[in-house]
């Protein structure tokens, strides 16, 4: 059947260019619609007039400049750890033989479809005033209070964080380290590469994409994450997130957690096209 | 500037021992490796001389190139030691065996431009920067590709990117250098004219050891100062290329390496000293090279197709009548297919005055010397 149908005027139309249709609707009901909503709000407060110093205010304040540095920070340092900690893990998976390596694999990936409060949960048995760790030093050492108070501090949202994100950068790590040609090792190994620079000069550099790939979505998801950061709720550790839930639902101005939402959504954004970039230029 | 040349002027100026070539034995001492129990390689006892090619030939699964990662080190022997310029090599680590590999896939590093592929091991074994650059240039310019040192593997052919491999391999100035299959992934043209590089490159560096792993037997030919056959993970034969051509010890041998004729044959009379038996096949009594026969022993007569002619003369007097079964023209060579007593045999003629005709009878004639008796049993 053909895609073209005759007009009454006798001028072609491709109906086949009318599949871009329902995307495009989908797209502009889930996405563009609200987005622009959130846009209008962040310029008209609450009485729908344009009131830009309200704005400028927001994004001035020093609650909005401490949110923006804590997360910053904290997407850093996680993006960080997610990286080391991953690429640790999918080393020895990949290179260092032993039984059950699969297995383990296979284990690390089940924390991706686990919800990102379980870790932040876990933490709090382990890591908490009244958790394992505090019972048992304080129980050995007979002190009076919990000695250990890390997981309400930035640390203990990025430990989580790291802990929850890192298969985001082993996956893709392992699907790289299972494309590095064994030859290629072999080769350098026998030239007199010790196992460390094989590491640094082989097996990074080919891995080099799919690490960008996975620390490019750690961070996007380090940026926005809103559940670990509400659920430790360490003391002073606001990140933007939260502010625009505190500032909708706690303070009901949601001017200013609409302006607070569309910097979000421009450091998300920001970040996603220097990530197209890289993995552009690096092949990925 | 030759090879020799670069290697005596490269040694001189490193003047560390550790970055010095130096001829090397290698030494398998009943050698067995196994996978999951399963024995891939039976104790193998083998040695290579100093500056020898030797040839590992066999089937897929003979276990020519578990015994080669043997040597390198990437394969754990179950039992047996080996031993490499009289040293026992079997717990070092690949990168202390002083070797370089070149193999099937160049395996050349794709995100390093061609000049630091080949620098690679010198920077590994922490050679002077001024060293590295020499070795490098000059081990560019042995395999012909100065040129393209700024290039990226990727902008190579596959015959260029071999180059760079070899070169890589070289200018670590190796105890012995290990060619695992090295030219099966280039086509047949550019394979023949990397067969006679390697061959000039050796005639070049005297010194280097080979272990040269292939299933190519024209390879082995062309380049192997000897040649070891395995099959079914154990030795078959070993010799020198020519007396293993010329003198195959048992079937398999006579069958693989190079196309053989193979007729059961009686010995009619003891050897007598002269180094010639008298053999019956059939009707036909024929004189051939052979010793300590026994009269009545059953053999196989074998007789390269090309050592088989359809003109009688004096240096071919062993003459065998068949009946003309096939004729294949291939240009410069004729295959012609003849059936003796319900065996098969191939003559390869150059030149044919009159070519015959199917089912025509077919007088072959062979000269003692080209000829040789195996053991029927001698199967191994």
């Amino acid at each position: 059947m053909s895609d073209a149908a005759a007009s009454p005027r006798g001028v072609k139309v491709d109906l086949g260019a009318l599949w871009v249709a329902p995307p495009l609707i989908a797209l502009a009901v889930l996405f563009l619609y609200p987005l622009a909503l959130i846009a209008h709000a962040a310029v008209y407060d609450a009485t729908d007039v344009v009131n830009l110093p309200a704005a400028w205010a927001t994004l001035g304040s020093r609650a909005f400049v401490n949110a923006l540095f804590n997360t910053a920070e904290i997407a850093l340092a996680a993006t960080a750890g997610s990286l080391a900690l991953g690429l640790t893990l999918a080393l020895i998976i990949a290179f260092v033989p032993f039984p059950g390596a699969t297995f383990v694999a296979r284990l690390i990936d089940t924390f991706i479809a686990l919800p990102t409060f379980l870790a932040t949960l876990a933490f709090t048995f382990l890591y908490g005033s009244a958790g394992v760790l505090n019972g048992a030093l304080v129980q050995a050492f007979h002190l009076s209070d919990a000695p250990v108070h890390f997981l309400y501090s930035a640390w203990g949202v990025i430990l989580a964080e790291v802990t929850v994100y890192s298969p985001f950068v082993l996956r893709p790590l392992l699907a790289a380290f299972s494309q590095v040609d064994r030859g290629q090792i072999e080769a350098a190994s026998l030239l007199g590469a010790r196992p460390w620079r094989i590491v640094r000069q082989i097996i990074l550099p080919a891995a080099l994409p799919a690490a960008i790939a996975g620390g490019s979505l750690c961070l996007l998801l380090t940026v926005n994450e809103f559940g670990i950061v509400l659920f430790i709720g360490a003391k002073g550790v606001i990140t933007l997130p939260l502010l625009i839930y505190d500032k909708a639902i706690q303070e009901s101005d949601y001017q200013a957690a609409c302006v607070i939402a569309m910097v979000n959504v421009a450091l998300s954004l920001g970040l996603f096209g220097l990530y197209r970039v890289a993995a552009r230029r690096l092949g990925a | 500037m030759t090879l020799a040349a670069f290697v005596d002027e490269a040694a001189t100026v490193s003047g560390a021992a550790e970055l010095r070539g130096a001829a090397s034995t290698v030494a398998f001492d009943r050698v067995s490796v196994a996978y999951r129990g399963a024995v891939v390689l039976k104790p193998l006892t083998l040695e290579v001389a100093a500056g020898e090619i030797l040839a590992m030939i066999g089937p897929s699964g003979s276990g020519k190139t578990t015994a080669l990662r043997a040597v390198a080190g990437f394969v754990r022997p179950a039992g047996g030691r080996i031993r490499i310029g009289g040293a026992d090599v079997t717990d070092l680590p690949p990168y202390a065996r002083g070797l370089a590999m070149v193999v099937q896939n160049y395996a050349l590093f794709p995100h390093m431009r061609v000049f630091d592929n080949v620098a690679f091991g010198l920077h590994a074994r922490h050679a002077p920067k001024a060293l590295i650059e020499e070795r490098v240039a000059h081990a560019l310019e042995v395999v012909g590709m100065s040129q393209y040192a700024r290039r990226l593997p990727r902008e190579l052919s596959g015959g260029q990117q071999q180059r760079v491999a070899i070169a890589r391999a070289l200018a670590v100035r190796p105890k012995v250098l290990l060619l695992d299959e090295p030219l099966s992934a280039l086509d047949a043209q550019i394979r023949r004219s990397m067969v006679e590089e390697i061959a000039r490159l050796h005639a070049e560096l005297p010194d280097l050891t080979i272990l040269y792993v292939t299933h190519d037997q024209s390879e082995a030919l062309t380049l192997a100062d000897r040649i070891a056959i395995l099959r079914d993970g154990a030795l078959s034969a070993v010799g020198r290329t020519g007396d293993l051509y010329r003198r195959p010890p048992n079937r398999f041998s006579a069958e693989f390496l190079g196309r053989a004729n193979l007729l059961p044959v009686v010995v009619e009379s003891a050897a007598d000293g002269s180094g010639l038996v008298a053999v019956r096949a059939g009707e036909e009594r024929l004189v051939v090279a052979g010793a300590d026969e026994p009269a009545g022993a059953a053999r196989l007569l074998c007789v390269r197709p090309q050592n088989l002619t359809l003109a009688p003369d004096a240096a071919h007097a062993n003459r065998i009548a068949g009946v003309l079964r096939e004729i294949h023209w291939q240009g410069e060579l004729t295959h012609l297919v003849a059936e003796v007593g319900g065996a098969l045999l191939r003559v390869v003629a150059t030149r044919l005055p009159t070519i015959p005709a199917r089912g025509e009878r077919l007088e072959m004639f062979f000269s003692p010397a080209d000829a040789s008796l195996i053991a029927e049993d001698a199967d191994v």
